[in-house]
């Protein structure tokens, strides 16, 4: 899509006079978040899902929920779209109790699921009329709505293809264009760019900083911590159904602890380089596998940190390629967090 | 003091009743399965063509090795099993259909929507009634086209066409309730290979009284034998003419057991549709 989209937000189906109301109240530290989720628990057949999970989003934010498969977070955005019933807990979308008043949730939210939930022998224009329709727009209304869709998310020339002729970033415009085709106050994606070529997550990601730009509140889930990094105002990293930690991307960097040493050596001289900067540094270090000639550890003291490692290394007649101090990744955030790597908990996934 | 508080979100449509608006979906979603007849008349084509080649095949492939007892033509005798057969062929349209949708999240998509909950099921209803109203009348024109006549009235032959359609409704309440319950594709293949069996062990292609006796018994009880038997009757048709309590009464069992039949998996694909929250 060339543009980040904007949905239409005319009245009368645009934010309501008392949704506007409710958000200057947010706004003015008072009342609610746009999501509210408090003290979700879920079962099924006896195996818990969701075990107390915890979340706001105030409105106009992008909440993360970060986590490896079978942490939960399908099960919260299902159960915050009301597809399933919490077994405890509360859940007000937009000020409405998921429980007790389901249509007014299911009026306000957009949702955008791990499949394009589309009809893939119908055309773009006729998935996105159908949905305008059952979304009970008039007739003549839902055809704009439609046409303006297609408009935003580039696929004007394809209106009328059936959508199984489209590539996989098509039809999750397609379904991003069916989730945001009633201006919802709550967009929520299950893992919106999973299966996507890297164009196509940059597209999403264009378009959901341009909806959180809008003010549209943006609940999303995903595996990668580069997703979150980027589009979160606020993360949450769930683990076996529970909140293990949230902030923003920045607090839950900084929760694991200050800067790091990144040395880089010859692959060869690797292992003698660790045991140097480990002995200068007094802390454990890393040695990434798909980084050659990498060594990396956590340090207190910044400059006094660099300044031993490199005497130490020079000291052992080390030659160094690259050394420098950074902030740690998200990565090394969620490794700290769940007990093991992002990329041990997508493998796990895969296997299963 | 009550005060009633209107939600501007329900205004962006003129008011409807709940009826108003479950028909309404309901209809929605029917224009779905049209609009799919347009994109694909091939494949419409082929499955109101099939059971017509049956006809052919059964009619006059092996037709002429068959000998009604009490006297009679084959293709006469035939018809009738075949119209059937096409109602009960519809089970795999409204099984892949509702698997279909359930599997891509399109159910999940419909559940997410302001939209009223019977409408999902209402327009399926619809569509593949109206499918198979199209496949019967194929059919009836085929039966025609070889000479096969309802010798009855009109109003008998009316109502044997509104019995074969009480099959299909019976047997869109199955499809609906195995394509919820299961999204297992392989599930769904081998009911449509057990859809066979189920066929020829009934009247339709042969009397029962030519079986062996046990097995004459079972084909007796096929819930689409009494439909087979009464229709035969309605119009007139050879080979009605037979023995036992359930042949003797089949029009009641071809009214009531489709009757049995959706009340038993309307609730269980009702009670599987809740089983979606859980």
């Amino acid at each position: 899509m060339a543009a980040p989209p904007t949905p239409p937000r005319a009245a009368p189906v645009g934010p309501t006079a008392r949704d506007q109301t409710a958000r200057d109240q947010t706004a003015g530290g008072g009342a609610e978040a746009a999501v509210l989720v408090r003290g979700l628990r879920k079962t099924f057949g006896g195996r818990t899902v969701l075990d107390g999970v915890d979340l706001a989003a105030p409105p106009g934010t992008v909440l993360a929920l970060l986590g490896p498969n079978g942490a939960g977070k399908t099960t919260t955005v299902r159960i915050v779209s009301t597809l399933l019933r919490p077994d405890g807990g509360e859940v007000r979308v937009a000020g409405h109790d998921v429980v007790r008043e389901p249509d007014a949730v299911r009026r306000r939210i957009g949702l955008v699921g791990q499949h394009a939930a589309v009809d893939e022998v119908l055309g773009a224009r006729q998935n996105l009329v159908m949905f305008g329709r059952l979304h009970h727009l008039g007739k003549a209304e839902a055809r704009r709505r439609a046409d303006a869709m297609l408009e935003r998310f580039g696929l004007t020339e394809a209106a009328d293809r059936p959508v199984q002729t489209f590539s996989g970033g098509m039809r999750r415009r397609l379904d991003l264009a069916a989730g945001l085709l009633v201006s919802p106050d709550v967009l929520l994606l299950d893992e919106p760019t999973t299966g996507l070529d890297p164009q196509g997550r940059l597209d999403v990601w264009a378009a959901v900083r341009g909806l959180a730009g809008q003010g549209v509140t943006v609940v999303l889930t995903t595996q990668h911590l580069e997703e979150a990094d980027r589009l979160a105002d606020q993360v949450c990293v769930l683990d076996g159904g529970r909140v293990v930690a949230s902030g923003t991307p920045d607090e839950l960097k900084a929760a694991i602890g200050g800067d790091r040493i990144d040395v880089v050596v010859a692959e060869d001289r690797r292992g003698e380089a660790a045991r140097v900067v480990a002995a200068a540094t007094g802390t454990p270090v890393q040695q990434p596998e798909d980084r050659p000639g990498l060594v990396t550890a956590p340090v207190a003291d910044r400059m006094a940190a660099l300044t031993a490692v490199v005497r130490a290394l020079d000291d052992a007649g080390l030659a160094v390629v690259d050394v420098g101090l950074r902030r740690p990744t998200l990565d090394e955030a969620y490794l700290r967090i769940t007990g093991r790597p992002a990329e041990a908990a997508q493998q796990t996934e895969v296997a299963a | 003091m009550t005060t009633t508080v209107i939600d501007p979100a329900d205004q962006r449509a003129p008011a409807l009743g709940r009826l108003g608006w479950a028909l309404a979906d309901g209809w929605t979603i029917a224009v779905r399965d049209l609009q799919h007849w347009r994109r694909q008349p091939g494949q419409l084509a082929v499955g109101l063509l099939f059971p017509v080649l049956m006809v052919v095949m059964f009619g006059y492939v092996l037709g002429g090795g068959m000998a009604i007892p009490g006297g009679g033509d084959y293709l006469d005798f035939l018809m009738p099993g075949m119209f059937a057969l096409t109602m009960v062929f519809g089970l795999e349209a409204t099984m892949t259909a509702v698997t279909t949708d359930a599997s891509r999240g399109v159910t999940d998509r419909f559940r997410s929507l302001p939209m009223a909950r019977s409408g999902v099921v209402l327009g399926r209803a619809v569509a593949d009634m109206l499918g198979s109203v199209l496949g019967l009348a194929v059919m009836l024109l085929c039966g025609l086209a070889v000479g096969w006549r309802a010798h009855g009235t009109l109003a008998e032959a009316l109502a044997a066409v509104a019995l074969l359609l009480w099959l299909r409704f019976a047997f869109l309440w199955l499809g609906i309730f195995i394509g919820l319950a299961t999204r297992d594709p392989g599930v769904i293949m081998a009911v449509q290979i057990l859809v066979w069996p189920f066929a020829f062990l009934s009247n339709a292609f042969v009397p029962t009284s030519t079986m062996p006796g046990w097995l004459g018994a079972v084909a007796e009880v096929n819930p689409m034998a009494a439909t087979v038997a009464a229709t035969r009757d309605l119009f007139g048709n050879p080979g009605a003419q037979a023995d036992g309590w359930l042949a003797e009464h089949a029009l009641l069992v071809a009214v009531v057991s489709p009757a049995v039949m959706t009340l038993v998996f309307a609730a269980l694909a009702v009670r599987r549709w809740q089983r979606l929250e859980r």
